[in-house]
């Protein structure tokens, strides 16, 4: 810790020393900030036991593994979205995002002939070119929020449904299969028994828990979702910020949608439609906030991981399959005003 | 952290002292002039700051202190004239990190970003990284604890920013401010939100800090705050420079001559003939306090009487005036309108008991700018406007032209958006608002900032015929030719009532009282 002292030092002292004791007694005992990170845990553990008792089958590790499978696309969708929330700013296309990146690289890979495909380019490509997609939409969303100063609501909402339309008109409304294996191997392969998606899911997740809370990088998204004046007065390049972090979201986005079409083996024309709500409602129960600022990845995780026990938990109850979205909708609802009540603070 | 090992508890000046009090100017302004469109807001105004001093800018609103301090900390500009630190020419405008070695300034409005730490928020974009690049937030916390100890700011730099209160929270910006390495510091109105004990903590700070070798540029309202800690006051007047002077060589009558000049001030009024003892009591506010903000005001206001609430900035003259009409809630005391007790804080009931209300920011509370004068000025009358909740455009344009009219609004309609007004005639439209319920008791919280001289003149006139029909009017404001034509001018200081000046009151009078300044001592 003292060893990374620079140069700030100097100049930041006035000569006084004090002594090394004096800076250790202020420590509090309990960091409640802290704390508010871990707020979900309780729910998760009450969750994980009313599943048991539903069924047995809850916790074994067959079930968990695919409560973890199922919601590991998704869930980089919510890593994407709080990174841009923490910012102040919103993307909705993140949804669109996830379902286009990969649509193209398949139009472009599979062989014309089979279906809507074009087969301009190997299969080896398919990685590379749902990797591009990303990065350009995200720069397009950057393009007109940050250089153009539009509202980024509006920038997404509108990006949602041309990206929607066009993953419909370059598939002909149709589900792309035959896709090379490149593209469906991270989403089917197993690594030390446990899903690749798993692994990649987790790992994002904790490449994202370090960003942002130990990088310079992670820091300014916070303070340009505080306040971005305050952010711009210490030399913060907020523009340049905003650029990166939804560019990142969008690559996130894609890396996402290649994970849920390795494990469907397809592409399919509605990938992602309606998931953006969801991600929002996992993002906000877990402690993120729409008006910036406020919120870490770790929540964000806890939130996506407790809506997908609970769902979990009602398909092994035997709820009809019919029902489930009400109750999805529901239990968005209850865990908004549940979070609301232990929070204490209104939700923003 | 080699720099902390060992050595005396208490800091020796600095390591280059002997250039304290002698050195060069720490920071200098020679005919500054910076316009803005028409205005003028500085006009070849100067200031030389030397090392070590606690320097005072005093002047009233609209003398061009802001507009000084901005150039000064970089963030402007000046058209024409020099700024020069210790000697040596200003950096260039886009070299921030250059003018943060040598000025930084403490705003009234905070640049805290609420969410973060305090640590970080002292730190912020300048963390410290360990090997692996990443951000090392023990040695963050030590450093910034270190920092605030060697300034004797008692904070736990792990909270939230948001949690500290206003005094704290200017602490840990000067202290950021020192760790930038300027030691030259604006502390602009740094008391106005500040209670008498924090201000007094606040005096020790500064004392102790200029020991250790800081120079501060301090700008205040309360002028025996300039008594208590300041060495030197400059004083600006209409974007001038007037006097540079030795604050203990300066009696304070000559320094409030020096910040009023002679009053400039708009037609004579004639003095209001007093409101008859038999005339209805409006407004009988008895007990009335509000935590900090203000503390048990009686105010009475009859039937025809102008009644002004004279204050500055903090001091809870608006924040009075709120509470009337009920944008606010008083914690204690009893606050009666012609008769009836409006619930308090509810806006509808006292509107319904005969208040109408022009609010201190136009753009904030008065005006929705992209609806048209018509709707604005209707606001507050919507069951004249039709039956059963339906609005009748009709009657709404015969209502609303019927207030252009009165009120001389200059538009070609009462469709136009009042965002196509200029500010006297968007003022206007927000009066119009007021009036439109025919009000018992009219409320105006600074009525005629930023509009022109001759809309002053005629909301002012407006002001006097409506209480020559019998209303009852409160007027709160620092503005002198608001004040003019009341019948009497309550004057507020950090929330209390602290004198009453009947009609005919020299602005000195008016002037010092507001400051908090006994003249005669």
């Amino acid at each position: 810790m003292p060893d990374s002292t620079t140069a700030h030092a100097e100049t930041g002292h006035p000569p006084s020393p004090p002594a090394p004791e004096e800076a250790g007694r202020r420590r509090p005992p309990i960091r409640l900030a802290r704390l508010r990170d871990f707020a979900l845990v309780p729910a998760i553990i009450v969750i994980a036991i009313v599943g048991q008792i539903v069924s047995p089958i809850f916790l074994q590790s067959d079930n968990l593994i695919n409560i973890l499978q199922t919601m590991s696309e998704i869930s980089l969708l919510v890593l994407a979205q709080t990174l841009v929330l923490v910012a102040g700013r919103m993307d909705l296309s993140l949804e669109s995002t996830f379902g286009l990146a990969p649509g193209v690289a398949a139009w472009l890979t599979i062989a014309a002939g089979t279906g809507p495909g074009l087969g301009l380019l190997p299969g080896a490509w398919g990685i590379p070119v749902t990797l591009a997609t990303g990065v350009l939409i995200g720069a397009v969303n950057a393009l007109f929020i940050v250089r153009f100063g539009l509202n980024g609501f509006i920038v997404t909402l509108g990006m949602l449904i041309v990206l929607r339309g066009l993953l419909t008109g370059i598939s002909g409304g149709q589900t792309f299969f035959n896709l090379p294996d490149s593209m469906t191997y991270l989403g089917s392969a197993m690594w030390l028994g446990v899903p690749a998606s798993i692994w990649i899911c987790l790992l994002l997740f904790a490449a994202g828990i370090v960003i942002m809370g130990f990088t310079r990088f992670g820091r300014a998204l916070y303070a340009i979702g505080g306040n971005v004046d305050a952010a711009k007065a210490a030399g913060i390049r907020t523009d340049r910020v905003l650029w990166i972090v939804l560019i990142s979201a969008s690559l996130l986005a894609a890396i996402g949608g290649l994970l849920l079409t390795g494990r469907l083996a397809s592409v399919a024309a509605a990938q992602g439609d309606g998931a953006i709500f969801t991600v929002f409602a996992a993002a906000v129960i877990g402690g993120v906030s729409l008006n910036g600022g406020k919120g870490t990845v770790f929540g964000a995780f806890t939130g996506i991981l407790l809506l997908y026990m609970i769902q979990n938990v009602l398909t092994l109850a035997g709820v009809p399959a019919q029902w489930i979205q009400a109750l999805n909708g529901a239990i968005i609802l209850t865990a908004l005003a549940i979070s609301r009540l232990t929070g204490g603070k209104s939700q923003d | 952290m080699e720099e902390f090992a060992g050595g005396p508890a208490s800091p020796p000046p600095t390591d280059d002292s002997g250039r304290i009090r002698t050195g060069p100017p720490v920071a200098e302004a020679e005919r500054i002039t910076k316009r803005y469109g028409e205005t003028t807001a500085l006009d070849a105004a100067r200031i030389t700051i030397n090392p070590g001093e606690t320097h005072a800018l005093v002047g009233r609103n609209g003398a061009g202190k802001s507009t000084l301090v901005s150039i000064l900390t970089g963030l402007q500009a000046p058209d024409e004239g020099e700024v020069r630190f210790a000697g040596s020419p200003a950096p260039r405008p886009a070299d921030r990190d250059a003018w943060r070695e040598r000025v930084a300034c403490v705003y009234q409005k905070s640049t805290i970003i609420p969410e973060l730490s305090v640590a970080e928020n002292l730190y912020l974009n300048r963390h410290d990284r360990n090997r692996l690049g990443l951000v090392g937030w023990k040695g963050l916390w030590r450093k910034a604890a270190d920092l605030l100890e060697a300034w004797s700011v008692d904070v736990d730099v792990r909270r939230p920013a948001g949690e500290l209160g206003v005094e704290q929270r200017q602490f840990v910006e000067i202290a950021r401010a020192l760790s930038f390495g300027a030691r030259f510091i604006i502390l602009d109105e740094p008391t106005a939100q500040l209670d008498g004990a924090a201000i007094s903590r606040l005096f020790d700070r500064m004392r102790a800090m200029r020991e250790q070798g800081v120079t501060f540029l301090f700008i205040s309202h309360h002028l025996q705050e300039i008594y208590e800690i300041c060495d030197m006051v400059t004083v600006y007047r209409d974007a001038r420079h007037i006097l540079t002077a030795p604050v203990a060589d300066l009696p304070q009558g000559e320094l409030v001559a020096a910040m009023t000049g002679e009053a400039a001030g708009l037609r004579q009024h004639a003095v209001r003939p007093p409101v008859p003892q038999e005339a209805q009591v409006v407004l009988d506010v008895r007990g009335l306090s509000d935590g900090d903000v203000y503390q048990d005001v009686d105010l009475r206001v009859r039937a025809g009487e102008i009644v002004g609430l004279a204050g500055l900035g903090g001091s809870g003259k608006a924040e009075l005036a709120e509470t009337i009409v009920g944008l606010r809630a008083a914690k204690e005391g009893t606050l009666e309108v012609a008769g009836s007790r409006p619930r308090p804080g509810s806006v509808p009931e006292s509107l319904a008991a005969g208040v109408g209300f022009v609010p201190r920011d136009r753009h904030h509370q008065g005006l929705v700018p992209l609806m048209s004068i018509a709707d604005n000025a209707t606001m507050t009358v919507p069951e004249r406007l039709g039956q059963a909740g339906f609005v009748s455009g009709r009657r709404k344009d015969a209502l609303a032209r019927e207030m252009i009219g009165n009120l001389a609004i200059k538009t070609p309609g009462p469709e136009l958006p009042v965002s196509g007004l200029s500010g006297g005639n968007q003022q206007k439209v927000v009066m119009a608002r007021a009036l439109a319920s025919d009000p018992r008791l009219l409320v105006l919280i600074t009525p005629t900032a930023g509009v022109d001289v001759r809309s002053k003149e005629f909301l002012l006139g407006k002001v006097e015929e409506i209480a020559g029909n019998g209303t009852g009017v409160v007027i709160a404001s620092d503005e002198l030719d608001d004040l003019r034509l009341c019948n009497r001018v309550l004057v507020m200081f950090h929330g209390r009532v602290v004198a009453e000046l009947p009609a005919g009151w020299h602005d000195h009078e008016m002037v010092a009282a507001m400051e908090g300044v006994d003249l005669d001592a």
